[in-house]
């Protein structure tokens, strides 16, 4: 059983409230949109990638404090990254998100995003805690847009 | 009807006993999250009393085969249960005759029978469509569709911040190119009960037909489609304690006859040569294929059950639950109601200020609270109110006092978390 406690935990409130990395970048060479479709929830994502490291990422968006939490810690994980690292990060999330790896027991790279893990026992809001980072996939694939509905998780 | 801000939070009384109707709602004695269910997602889709789900049963058990095709016992029974529910749809609704009950998947599906049958006969290019600033996606996308096609045009009638139509507004977007209006009756997303009518009989002046979204009225109100005078309703059994998969459009003979069928296939025809087909009567000439038989009959059974609950008294029920809810939530500091007509329908759609509602709606279930947070497919009302998304919570008649004050202790208890 989910507690209220379990999943909105300080640090997501904390980053809901004051949001890392907030805003546009003037200077981006990446960005993507993500949409997701069910609650007409959107982010918008920019990157300054500079020999293939994350120089510096910024994201936008209105979206519930699962996704704005996520997007927060996700661009405070990545900056000064390479791409191949942030990408390893992306499926680590993305599998901690809908339960593939057990972060109790199996090795991970995602320190305080595991906070997120919560939310593997309800389905719906597991596409919120995802679409930063399927944002950020998008983004890396030169892809303009990502939604919850489409690719794998 | 009383203004719910008029009286505030009044002490309840009302027509009907929901604690004696709820044993008869198998789903309504669940728990979630370990806490007793409160639904208060009815206008998304209501929950289905025993008698309604037995008669499924009894009908799989003993009644089933395909209809209007053979002439063994077992099809003779499906085809006259399978009428009798046409029969009951057409009584419930108070149509003329059983040929204007079309039996569809849901209100999308009238909606779109409309947009093929009607739309492409009779729109073109240059003609005009009035829709209104609070329709259900499925009452303006087919209508873009056709526009798209056909080099028509959409014309929207606006509201006002209460969530009202403007009366002055509609009656000044008609003109010669007018074809048809398509209308909600009762709004999903704010409540509203458009004064649906006058505006019939504005358009009728017109010499315009006039398409009712009935989805969210059948549940809730007697409707009579002889006195609304309306040309067109489209409704769905699910929201009325029926099945999935099942829905009604009323449509006037006369109109009927001159429309295109929407779907070909086997029952709409009475002959069929290479060169040529001629179409079944009415309403079969609409009902192409193997029917939801079993859907169709249960949702005869559950328009059945809401007769014997009475229309009025779930009607004056639900309104008791609105001005009571309605009451406690203005009380509620950084609640924001978003729909506030003078005639509404037990729908509150609401914002807290700081949280988004999808956080507020997963809050509420760990509570057992069901609601729903998103756009409610009615996405121009969102932008029309300037916030992304809603929290809403929708009543029935079998919800009680005691669940609005449930909403009103999880809310509370959402804004601490997010305090
Ligand atoms: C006002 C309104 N119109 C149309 C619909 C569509 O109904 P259905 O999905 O049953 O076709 C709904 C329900 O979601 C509704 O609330």
């Amino acid at each position: 059983m989910t507690d209220a406690r379990q999943l909105y935990q300080e640090v997501i409130l904390d980053h809901n409230k004051k949001p890392r990395n907030y805003g546009v970048l003037a200077d981006a060479n990446r960005s993507a949109e993500g949409h997701n479709p069910l609650c007409g929830d959107h982010i918008s994502l920019s990157l300054r990638v500079e020999h293939d490291a994350i120089r510096d990422i910024a994201f936008q968006g209105e979206t519930c404090a699962i996704c704005k939490a996520s997007a927060s810690m996700m661009t405070v994980a990545v900056k000064g990254k390479n791409v191949g690292d942030a990408g390893s990060l992306i499926q680590e999330f993305r599998d901690m998100a809908t339960g593939k790896l057990d972060t109790q027991t199996q090795a991970h790279h995602l320190g305080r995003l595991n906070v997120f893990a919560g939310v593997r026992e309800l389905p719906t809001r597991v596409k919120c805690a995802v679409l930063p980072w399927h944002t950020l996939n998008a983004a890396f694939h030169n892809q303009p847009s990502a939604t919850t509905e489409s690719g794998e998780f | 009807m009383t203004s719910p801000a008029a009286k505030k939070s009044a002490p309840p009384v009302s027509a009907l006993e929901p604690e004696r109707l709820r044993p008869d709602f198998p789903i309504l004695q669940s728990r979630v999250h370990g806490k007793p269910l409160v639904y208060l997602d009815n206008a998304a889709s209501s929950q289905m009393p025993r008698a309604v789900i037995e008669r499924w049963v009894r009908y799989q058990e003993r009644e089933h085969a395909n209809v209007h095709r053979a002439v063994h016992a077992l099809s003779e029974t499906a085809t006259r249960e399978y009428e009798a529910a046409r029969h009951t749809a057409m009584r419930f609704i108070n149509a003329r005759e059983a040929r204007e009950i079309i039996f569809t998947r849901g209100t999308t599906e009238g909606i779109n029978l409309v947009m093929h049958g009607f739309g492409r006969a009779f729109i073109n290019q240059g003609d005009e469509i009035i829709l209104s600033a609070m329709e259900h996606h499925s009452n303006i996308v087919p209508w873009q569709m056709l526009c798209e096609e056909r080099g028509a045009r959409l014309r929207v009638i606006p509201m006002n911040d209460a969530g009202e139509l403007l009366l002055d507004e509609y009656e000044k977007l008609f003109n010669p190119r007018t074809k048809l209006v398509a209308l909600v009756h009762v709004s999903n997303a704010l409540g509203t009960v458009n004064p649906v009518r006058g505006m019939i009989r504005a358009a009728h002046q017109h010499g315009v037909p006039v398409l009712l979204d009935g989805a969210q009225a059948t549940p809730h109100m007697r409707v009579d489609v002889q006195d609304l005078d309306c040309d067109f309703y489209a409704f769905s059994g699910h929201k009325m304690c029926g099945p999935t998969g099942i829905g009604v459009l009323y449509g006037k003979a006369g109109l009927l006859e001159k429309m295109q069928p929407y779907q070909g296939g086997g029952d709409m025809i009475l002959s069929v040569t290479f060169e040529k087909t001629t179409y079944n009567a009415l309403p079969y000439k609409f009902e192409a294929g193997t029917p939801p038989i079993a859907a169709a009959i249960t949702l005869g059974a559950a328009m059945d059950y809401l007769t014997a609950v009475g229309m009025e008294r779930i009607a004056q029920h639900e309104q008791a639950l609105l001005s009571y809810a309605t009451g406690q939530l203005r009380e509620i500091k950084g609640v924001k109601l978003i729909g506030a007509a003078r005639d509404k329908a037990a729908v509150l759609s609401f914002t807290l200020e700081g949280i988004h509602p999808h956080d507020a709606g997963t809050l509420l279930d760990l509570e057992g609270v069901a609601i729903r947070a998103g756009h409610h497919c009615a996405q121009p009302v969102m932008q029309r109110f300037g916030v992304p998304a809603t929290a809403r919570a929708s009543f029935a008649f079998y919800n009680t006092f005691a669940e609005v004050d449930a909403l009103i202790a999880g809310i509370h208890k959402v804004q601490k978390v997010f305090a």
